[in-house]
């Protein structure tokens, strides 16, 4: 993977800005398509999506009420994993897009709904929806790109700190949500004095408060009505959250972290169009292959690059459209980013921990700067779009 | 919404402690939500209904039996309730006449809809409503009803569905007594008369008096011959009910008689919504409008009046900037499709971002 990226020349050279606009407009076309197809079949399908899943959750917790016994922990921790793994990806983390706002259904809708993560919702929606879907992978703007604390492309500076962020990427994936809510709380910019005081209080006093009720409810409440389960259940119900740090944690690694995804600099998407907005995020995202069951536990966002070209296209969706996405892809002679969740898993890990050391250090005997195509040195006017890809620079 | 009157002293006390305790097991979600798996129609949730069952009553009209949750709070003859059913996978709330009784002896309460030529939600009650069903409710609204005491001599005015609420009242307690009552209903033909077997047996059994206009061979009501048709317009009490025009008829031929006080009408108005390539946008909590032509988006033409917007990613992807739409129309900038409201939207929510004024039209913000 590392071989392929450096010696990949930019990936869209040969695409004139007509190219560009025919394949927004394909794009466009797949989109109404769905638009117009929207209906009674997706309307079913969240609300059973929903139901189950609240099912799920109360059959899991009140096998852990028993959970004394063994195989009642297993069985009602198994549960519970799956139940707030569906609840925070197909159902949480959609709605909140507003993949289901069309339904008009205020009980699902992205106004109303808070999910089960101690990072509230509209504070999520600011970070997620809004910076890092529109900065999709521009460096310095889309924060999900380390999470301000990790170096997930060699153009991000390089500090000795840095030496241990693959146990940061291990710590976070721990605790994954508290990682969210803290990284939705925007910490950093706050300590650089670009927040006021006044409003990082009375956000971090929401999330606070939500930690706290999450945690009341799962490490006490659920618990003390164990009775003489109490200690389990509790084991329990830390156990399931951990499984649901760790799987959303891969998951959403897999989006934008592999080998092969493009980055982009602050001054490419200046004067960004529409279509070259479409480009950066065919660019700048990477699928997961797999089973149904796979892509229904990853809340869909094994199609990652469907999803960020339409982030809010109900989720049920976005497999239906995949094979045409991907047809675009070939045709337009890119490269449709995808992989099995192990390779892709592993390609994040292996970026996460060969960026934790300089470019300088990088094993790979490459000349310095052979393969790092400037493009954005492309007089205005020309055929290269202004939303270039940055080179990995070599070592 | 709430239907319930929490009980005082000690319960409430002791069910809004309990309540708070439920609430922090089942957080961030309400028990309710939870609950509403299993029962929908209990008391203490959102109101809703289940159809059980659908009679054809005309080619084009149909009676709908619903089963209110235990929060309904029966009605009064001649009211309406507003009914929110999802037509594929979307939801639509519309007004509709309650033609049952009040506190029917089975829990349940009907409506009559008449299918509108292009009309998403009574095409759709009409033709493909099914059994089983859960639709949403509202409690009971209106003042389209019987005065109390209810008049000895009564005149109903109606033309098409305007039957509607009048069946309400024929079909009450309220007018089971020896009243007076006449029935001009004015309807295409006489198989196009909703109920028209039930209301014709109330003439022959005397309850009422029935007259028939067939517009297809009668031609239209006449306002000024109803005083013809029914004797005495002057000494009886008149509810009427039907297209505007219709009422507008009527209403200024008792204006002129001098008896404008004795008449109650009931408007059946369909939503109307004037589409435009411009429109002027209300800002309805702020009390700001604009004047805005069709390119520019309703964020844009928000903010450079003065309004603070909610706004986000300006491009239509991130939902940061949606606001309630109550009334009017709005087009998509991306691909021209219009999303219209009526009568305070229902949950119509938009992204002002990406939508521009398609006629006058107003948003909450």
């Amino acid at each position: 993977m590392t071989v392929m990226q450096d010696i990949t020349p930019n990936p869209i050279a040969h695409l004139t800005d007509a190219d560009i606009e025919n394949l927004s407009a394909e794009l466009d076309a797949i989109r109404e398509e769905v638009l117009a197809g929207r209906g009674e079949r997706d309307a079913n399908y969240i609300r059973s999506v929903i139901d189950n899943q609240r099912r799920l959750e109360l059959g899991s917790r009140a096998v852990l009420l028993f959970s004394l016994f063994p195989p009642a922990w297993l069985i009602g921790t198994l549960g519970l994993s799956v139940s707030k793994i569906v609840e925070n990806m197909e159902i949480g983390h959609n709605v909140m897009h507003g993949q289901w706002d069309w339904m008009r259904d205020p009980a699902i809708h992205s106004t109303n709904w808070e999910w089960d993560n101690v990072s509230p919702s509209d504070m999520w929606k600011h970070s997620h929806n809004e910076l890092h879907h529109t900065y999709t992978n521009v460096l310095g703007k889309d924060h999900d790109l380390g999470y301000g604390i990790m170096r997930v492309d060699e153009d991000q500076p390089w500090s000795p700190f840095l030496i241990f962020q693959p146990l940061t990427n291990l710590l976070n994936a721990c605790f994954f949500q508290y990682g969210i809510a803290f990284y939705d709380l925007e910490v950093g910019k706050f300590l650089k004095g670009r927040i006021p005081k006044d409003d990082f209080r009375a956000k971090a006093k929401k999330v606070l408060a939500k930690i706290g009720r999450h945690a009341t409810r799962d490490y006490l409440l659920h618990p003390l009505l164990s009775g003489p389960s109490a200690l389990t259940t509790l084991t329990a119900n830390v156990t399931a959250n951990l499984v649901r740090n760790l799987w959303t944690h891969s998951v959403i690694m897999c989006g934008h972290f592999p080998e092969g995804v493009q980055t982009f600099t602050k001054t490419s998407i200046e004067g960004e169009t529409r279509a070259q907005w479409y480009l950066r995020q065919m660019l700048g995202s990477a699928n997961i292959s797999g089973s149904p069951a796979m892509h229904f536990m990853t809340g869909n966002l094994s199609f990652q690059i469907e999803h960020h070209l339409f982030p809010d296209l109900p989720s049920n969706r976005y497999q239906e459209i995949a094979p045409q996405v991907q047809e675009i892809f070939e045709r337009y002679g890119l490269t449709y980013a995808s992989g099995s969740l192990p390779r892709q898993v592993a390609s994040a890990w292996h970026k996460i921990i060969r960026l934790s050391l300089p470019n300088e250090f990088k094993p790979n005997e490459f000349k310095p700067n052979e393969f790092n195509l400037v493009v954005n040195s492309e007089p205005a006017g020309s055929t290269v779009p202004r939303c270039e890809p940055v080179q990995s620079r070599t070592g | 919404m709430t239907t319930t009157t929490p009980r005082r002293g000690v319960s409430a006390g002791l069910r809004g402690t309990l309540a708070r305790w439920a609430g922090r097991i089942t957080t961030p979600l309400v028990p309710t939500d939870y609950i509403d798996l299993i029962d929908p129609l209990r008391s203490g949730t959102r109101l809703r209904g289940r159809i059980v069952s659908i009679h054809a009553e005309t080619r084009d009209a149909a009676t709908l039996v619903i089963r209110p949750g235990s929060g309904w709070r029966s009605h009064r003859p001649g009211q309406f309730l507003r009914l929110g059913v999802d037509v594929d996978g979307v939801r639509h709330w519309r007004c509709y006449s309650i033609t049952s009784a009040p506190n029917r002896a089975d829990g349940c309460l009907s409506i009559t809809v008449k299918a509108v030529r292009g009309g998403v939600v009574s095409d759709h009650l009409v033709r493909h409503a099914t059994t089983g069903t859960i639709v949403s409710l509202d409690q009971a609204a209106g003042d389209f009803t019987l005065d109390s005491p209810t008049p000895a001599r009564i005149l109903f005015l109606t033309a098409g569905s305007g039957i509607t609420p009048v069946l309400g009242m024929l079909r009450s307690p309220a007018l089971s007594g020896k009243h007076d009552i006449v029935v001009v209903h004015s309807a295409p033909s006489a198989g196009d008369v909703i109920c028209g077997g039930e209301l014709r047996m109330l003439a022959r059994a005397g309850r009422i008096r029935l007259v028939e206009i067939h517009t297809r061979t009668d031609g239209r009501l006449d306002p000024t011959r109803i005083g013809e048709l029914v004797g005495d317009i002057t000494d009886r009490r008149t509810w009427a009910c039907g297209p505007g025009d219709f009422l507008q008829g009527i209403e200024e031929h008792w204006a002129a008689t001098g008896i404008a006080d004795r008449l109650r009408t009931e408007r059946f108005r369909p939503a109307l919504v004037v589409l435009d390539e411009r429109g002027r946008i209300t800002f309805s909590a702020t009390g700001t409008t604009v004047e805005a032509d069709g390119n520019q988006s309703l964020l844009d033409a928000g903010e450079s009046a003065g309004v603070l917007m909610p706004s986000g990613c300006r491009m239509g992807i991130c939902f940061g900037c949606v606001a309630p739409l109550r009334r009017g129309a709005v087009r998509d900038l991306r691909n021209g499709a219009l999303t219209t409201a009526t009568d305070g939207g229902d949950g119509v929510v938009i992204q002002t971002c990406v939508s521009t004024a398609a006629g006058n039209c107003e948003i909450d913000l």
